[in-house]
């Protein structure tokens, strides 16, 4: 696949994610993996070091419409939005050929949270370490690692990074 | 500041503390007087602090920084196979001596002068002790065995060390109690390993934390997972068991294979019975059983801020760390045990999406200190209720009731002097 092209479909694959998060239509998160991911927030610190746990582990698109449901229907947070930036891609690895190649991408991310009460922090920095596959001529995650910078949270992680 | 006008300040606050354990004035979440006693009188008094984990310096050099309450520690296994912990901060000019997470070293320089020090906290060596040249240098008298930043006492149980600077702290499997050191057993009966480490930052005073974690009420309230899927309900089988001091307790509640009817539960009103809410993989409440008495949820907790959670095959450890008057860190270690195979370890995995920050039912806990902390901004002189289940702070049979929330007051109390 032409290189540039390829970079322009992954360029527009993050900013339809960032978008579909800071717009608050969640429930069209999901849609982003294919059925069978691995979605998972973790840190720097842990993810040198192997250990495997993640603030959120999702290893199927049912699990990411349970986190879903769970943000609209049963857990308790304060109204908040996110303002994802998300940065230049790199293709680290590209196996196979279109349209079923599977390709690695990393690509830093910055959000800020903007809570009910106006006050607008950086929130979270760091890297998504992706997996892209094409699935019915649309790029989707088979994984997706959100690899922040910190190892410290403040309050709580409700809305997806 | 004056330290004897902050003593007196301190003690007649506590002389404006009601009489009953059914009440907590809201002054103690906020007054800076009462904070910085709490260090000296609760964390550096006659209690036992959670530091580490064995595991985490299984070796000889292997090191931790850690805190015990505000004060920053360094807990270092040296060549004799002995845990130590002692002040990081140089006898110097008081700079951080250690200023990594973790490592392992053979003895640690401060990097301020170089002034060195042994696993156990021991002053070594000095820079330019002797001068240069013939001139300068220390006294000829300066004692080195003299100086050094305070040591801590150092005991471990199952696996879990713990540090204290009272010399009248009774030893730690007395202090912690027989009844709730079982409750500790049963969970940590095979060597840990460290799945994942994550601090989140509450926006609240410690106390409200080390509240929350003892408050059974609330769990099936606030924490709708919970309730929709017969993870912990108060009608379901368990109890609460609370230390002589009052300060530690464990509370649990009994799987039940079928999910009754809710009938305590309905007609109430209650948020967590009204909303619909069904998982499209419930794999995350896949279950094995494995520490043979059906209990699928424990929290026990060791006064004043450690917490040992097990949510079915979900085990962390949490150490509650003061940090401001409103603010405190909350840091999780994830746990597995060694030995695990894959699958216990994805199970593993998936249930930790109910802890943490980001978990299904902890996220609440981290939002709701703060939703007090704000609540009370001008509440100084009144006071919280917690009477349900009468005025007991002991062990009881049943979990509807804020016993063990009364136990931490008596516990505090005891502590503070109030």
């Amino acid at each position: 696949m032409d290189e540039i092209k390829l970079h322009h479909r992954i360029n527009l694959l993050n900013a339809d994610y960032a978008r579909c998060i800071d717009d608050d239509r969640m429930e069209e998160w999901p849609g982003f993996f294919v059925e069978d991911c691995l979605y998972k927030i973790t840190t720097a610190d842990n993810h040198a070091r192997g250990r495997e746990a993640g603030l959120v582990y999702a290893d199927s698109r049912a699990m990411l419409q349970d986190r879903v449901s769970a943000l609209r229907e049963a857990n308790i947070y304060e109204r908040q939005r996110y303002r994802h930036m998300t940065g230049v891609p790199t293709v680290l690895d590209v196996q196979g050929e279109a349209p079923s190649f599977e390709v690695r991408v990393e690509v830093p991310f910055l959000v800020t949270r903007i809570m009910r009460d106006g006050s607008m922090d950086v929130f979270a920095t760091g890297r998504y370490l992706d997996r892209v596959v094409e699935q019915g001529g649309r790029l989707m995650f088979k994984e997706r690692l959100a690899v922040c910078d910190s190892n410290r949270f403040d309050t709580l992680v409700a809305l997806p990074l | 500041m004056n330290d004897r006008v902050e003593t007196q300040d301190v003690a007649r606050l506590g002389t404006r503390w009601p009489q009953t354990l059914t009440r907590v004035p809201y002054w103690v979440y906020q007054d800076e007087a009462v904070y910085r006693a709490e260090q000296q009188r609760v964390f550096e008094g006659p209690v036992w602090n959670f530091l580490c984990l064995e595991q985490e310096i299984a070796a000889v050099g292997d090191f931790r920084s850690t805190f015990l309450g505000g004060m920053p520690v360094v807990v270092a296994r040296d060549s004799d196979g002995e845990i130590y912990a002692f002040e990081n901060r140089c006898v110097h000019r008081g700079a951080l001596i250690v200023l990594e997470d973790e490592g392992n070293a053979k003895d640690f320089q401060c990097v301020y002068h170089a002034w060195t020090y042994d696993r156990q906290g021991s002053l070594k060596g000095i820079a330019f002790k002797d001068g240069v040249n013939g001139k300068g240098g220390m006294p000829q008298g300066f004692c080195m065995e003299k100086h050094g930043p305070r040591k801590l006492r150092v005991e471990c149980v199952h696996g879990l060390v713990f540090g204290s600077l009272s010399d009248e702290v009774p030893p730690l499997e007395e202090y912690i109690g027989e009844e709730v050191l079982a409750k500790m057993e049963r969970v940590l009966r095979r060597p840990v390993e460290v799945i994942g480490r994550f601090t989140q930052a509450l926006p609240n005073n410690w106390k409200m934390y080390t509240e929350n974690v003892r408050d059974t009420y609330h769990a099936s309230l606030l924490h709708l997972f919970f309730t929709k899927f017969g993870i912990t309900r108060l009608d379901q089988g368990g109890g609460v068991v609370v230390s002589e001091s009052g300060g530690n307790h464990a509370t649990a509640s009994i799987v039940e294979k079928v999910i009754p009817r809710q009938e305590a539960y309905a007609g109430q009103g209650f948020r967590s019975q009204e909303t619909e809410f069904r998982l499209r993989d419930p794999s995350i409440l896949d279950t094995h059983e494995e520490f043979g008495d059906n209990i699928g949820l424990q929290i026990l907790s060791v006064f004043p801020g450690f917490v040992l959670q097990q949510i079915r095959n979900c085990v962390a450890v949490r150490q509650v760390l003061p940090r401001s008057v409103t603010a405190t860190d909350l840091n999780w270690t994830y746990l597995g045990f060694a030995g695990d195979t894959p699958e216990m370890r994805k199970v593993r995995l998936k249930q930790a999406n109910m802890i943490g920050p980001a978990g299904y039912v902890s996220m609440e806990d981290g939002a709701v200190g703060g939703f007090v902390q704000r609540g009370i901004a001008t509440a100084g002189e009144l006071d919280s209720l917690i009477e349900l289940g009468g005025e007991n702070a002991g062990s009881e049979n049943f979990r509807a009731t804020e016993c063990s929330v009364r136990g931490f007051w008596k516990a505090y109390r005891a502590a503070m002097g109030f």
